[in-house]
């Protein structure tokens, strides 16, 4: 069996067998373990753009808001009506989640299409302003649009999200991005990083491989989201700004573009730092962003690159 | 094959081009030669579709290509190795040949084209699974080249493949380029600032400045032309 396949089915593994002790795990163990989790999901689906594609996109956040109201709407406004007043059984709340995660998904996909068709001619700078431009109209509509909470947020949001899940799906996004960039088809994606003009010269449609980078990418942000949603049980557009955003890119850089495992490290340590500097209370933000510097004047390339070539943006 | 007809070509609103003609015939090389600015680039990439023309026509084998986006030129049998060696340097060179036959599906065609570009350049099989950009200058126009050749090309053009290479490997190339054309029948556009070299080994040449053909014949003659050879031949 392929190498990716196997870790894929080590980690489904994984996350069953944890699931079925989660009850005796420590809660605050499993929640900083889910914020992982879900912070593994969004660095990696943005590394396929950032990364392996060299756009510099700047919206995740707006990508992961659009899937957690999504996601959200689907298990507050409809759940009720299918489940009836018992809540319903642990398979039917299952099969609800996964449909509002998929929706939440291809909501977040749906918006990555609509924004990557016109902007992705854009390059670089261009392009990072075009998309945190995006991201902060998705978060205006949703602090002014009343049914889904308005600026108060949404609540009420069944708390479905549950370490099985996010190990599942952090499991499922790795897979799927390894195995495109290593397939023939994904190799596209690394050629148009390297070189756009050669690309077009080989026969490659670089738009639409930067097109089909932004959609799936959106798309994993979408589910993260959905289990942000139902994690917190409560959604604020707040919660999605720009500073999230911030956040994700800087665990990409940080792993080191175009490297998955190193995006995995990097966001592991980026959400488990401010929990481990929790006892120094005040200064730990400062203490926080003094080790992000240290650490990209340090390693440029990332932290986790070991592969030769210059560090790139 | 290829027929390009009063092509204007601009960058804004600075034209580049300024109705240019030509046609070249199957099987043979020619070259286009003029110095900096003159136009040459701007040619390739607008045959090769990455630019767009202002007016003018560019046709091969009979069809009017001029609209065509890039990647649909080049599965017409149209390739373009592009100025400065640009492989792509985080691919391995196996990955570069790889991606020149991107729009083959017939693995038996990408299995023998592959053959091919080691008979032409053997030393990309002994680098296969180096990165391209660990690569020295030659060996990157080498597999620039060899990428283009993946793709089973009718038509290539070639933006200065001498530029800034170790002189011993200049003659290399030019020699492989020469026999890529006769042994496969490939048609060659050279685009060369290294006018002498151009003029050498090719058949027919145009002489492009400021973005207009101010001179056309045999390779042969141009390289007697007095004015041509006071110009670019130095002296």
């Amino acid at each position: 069996m392929p190498r990716p396949h196997l870790y894929l089915f080590a980690t489904l593994a994984c996350a069953f067998g944890l699931s079925h002790f989660s009850d005796r795990m420590d809660p605050y163990f499993l929640d900083v373990l889910t914020g992982i989790g879900i912070n593994v999901i969004l660095a990696v689906s943005l590394n396929l753009v950032n990364g392996y594609t060299g756009q510099f996109s700047l919206g995740h956040a707006g990508f992961m808001s659009v899937g957690a109201y999504m996601a959200a709407a689907v298990s507050v406004f409809l759940g009720p009506r299918l489940l009836g007043e018992s809540g319903g059984s642990a398979l039917q709340q299952g099969t609800l989640f996964l449909a509002a995660l998929i929706t939440g998904g291809c909501a977040a996909a749906l918006a990555g299409l609509g924004v990557g068709v016109p902007s992705l001619r854009l390059k670089g700078d261009y392009l990072a302003l075009v998309t945190l431009g995006f991201g902060e109209i998705i978060r205006v509509i949703f602090q002014n649009f009343e049914p889904l909470g308005g600026a108060l947020g949404l609540n009420g949001i069944p708390a479905y999200t549950t370490i099985f899940w996010v190990l599942a799906l952090v499991g499922l996004t790795v897979f799927v991005v390894t195995c495109l960039v290593n397939s023939t088809y994904g190799r596209g994606f690394l050629a148009t990083h390297d070189d756009e003009i050669a690309s077009e010269a080989v026969g490659l449609n670089t738009t639409r491989y930067k097109i089909v980078a932004f959609v799936i990418g959106a798309f994993f942000a979408g589910t993260a989201g959905g289990l942000y949603g139902h994690f917190k049980m409560t959604i604020t557009p707040t919660g999605f700004d720009f500073t999230k955003s911030i956040e994700i890119v800087v665990m990409v850089i940080l792993g080191g573009m175009g490297n998955t495992l190193g995006v995995i490290l990097a966001a592991i340590l980026l959400t488990l730092l401010p929990e481990l500097l929790r006892p120094i209370a005040e200064y730990r933000m400062i203490i926080y962003s003094l080790m992000l510097i240290v650490l990209m004047l340090a390693r440029p390339q990332g932290l986790f690159n070991f592969k030769f070539g210059k560090a790139k943006l | 094959m290829l027929t390009v007809t009063d092509l204007h070509v601009s960058y804004g609103s600075i034209s580049a081009l300024r109705g240019i003609s030509f046609s070249i015939p199957a099987g043979a090389i020619v070259t286009l030669i003029g110095g900096n600015g003159a136009g040459k680039t701007t040619t390739l990439r607008t045959i090769s579709g990455l630019l767009r023309a202002k007016t003018g026509k560019v046709e091969f084998l009979g069809e009017d290509i001029t609209a065509l986006p890039a990647h649909q030129i080049v599965a017409r049998g149209l390739s373009h190795v592009p100025e400065g060696r640009m492989v792509f340097s985080n691919l391995t060179v196996d990955e570069n040949l790889s991606m020149g036959a991107y729009l083959l599906s017939d693995k038996a065609l990408i299995a023998k084209n592959r053959e091919y570009v080691f008979s032409v350049f053997p030393r990309m099989k002994e680098r296969l699974k180096q990165t391209a950009g660990t690569l020295s200058g030659g060996e990157q126009q080498m597999l620039a080249i060899g990428r283009a050749l993946m793709g089973n090309p009718k038509f290539l053009m070639l933006d200065e493949p001498s530029l800034g290479i170790a002189p011993r490997l200049i003659s290399t190339i030019f020699e492989k380029i020469v026999e890529i054309n006769q042994s496969h029948g490939i048609t060659i556009l050279l685009v060369e600032q290294n006018a002498n070299l151009a003029l050498e080994v090719s058949q027919q040449a145009y002489v492009l400045e400021t973005g207009s053909i101010v001179m056309v014949g045999e390779s042969k003659k141009l390289r007697a032309d007095p004015q041509l050879k006071a110009t670019y031949l130095g002296g």
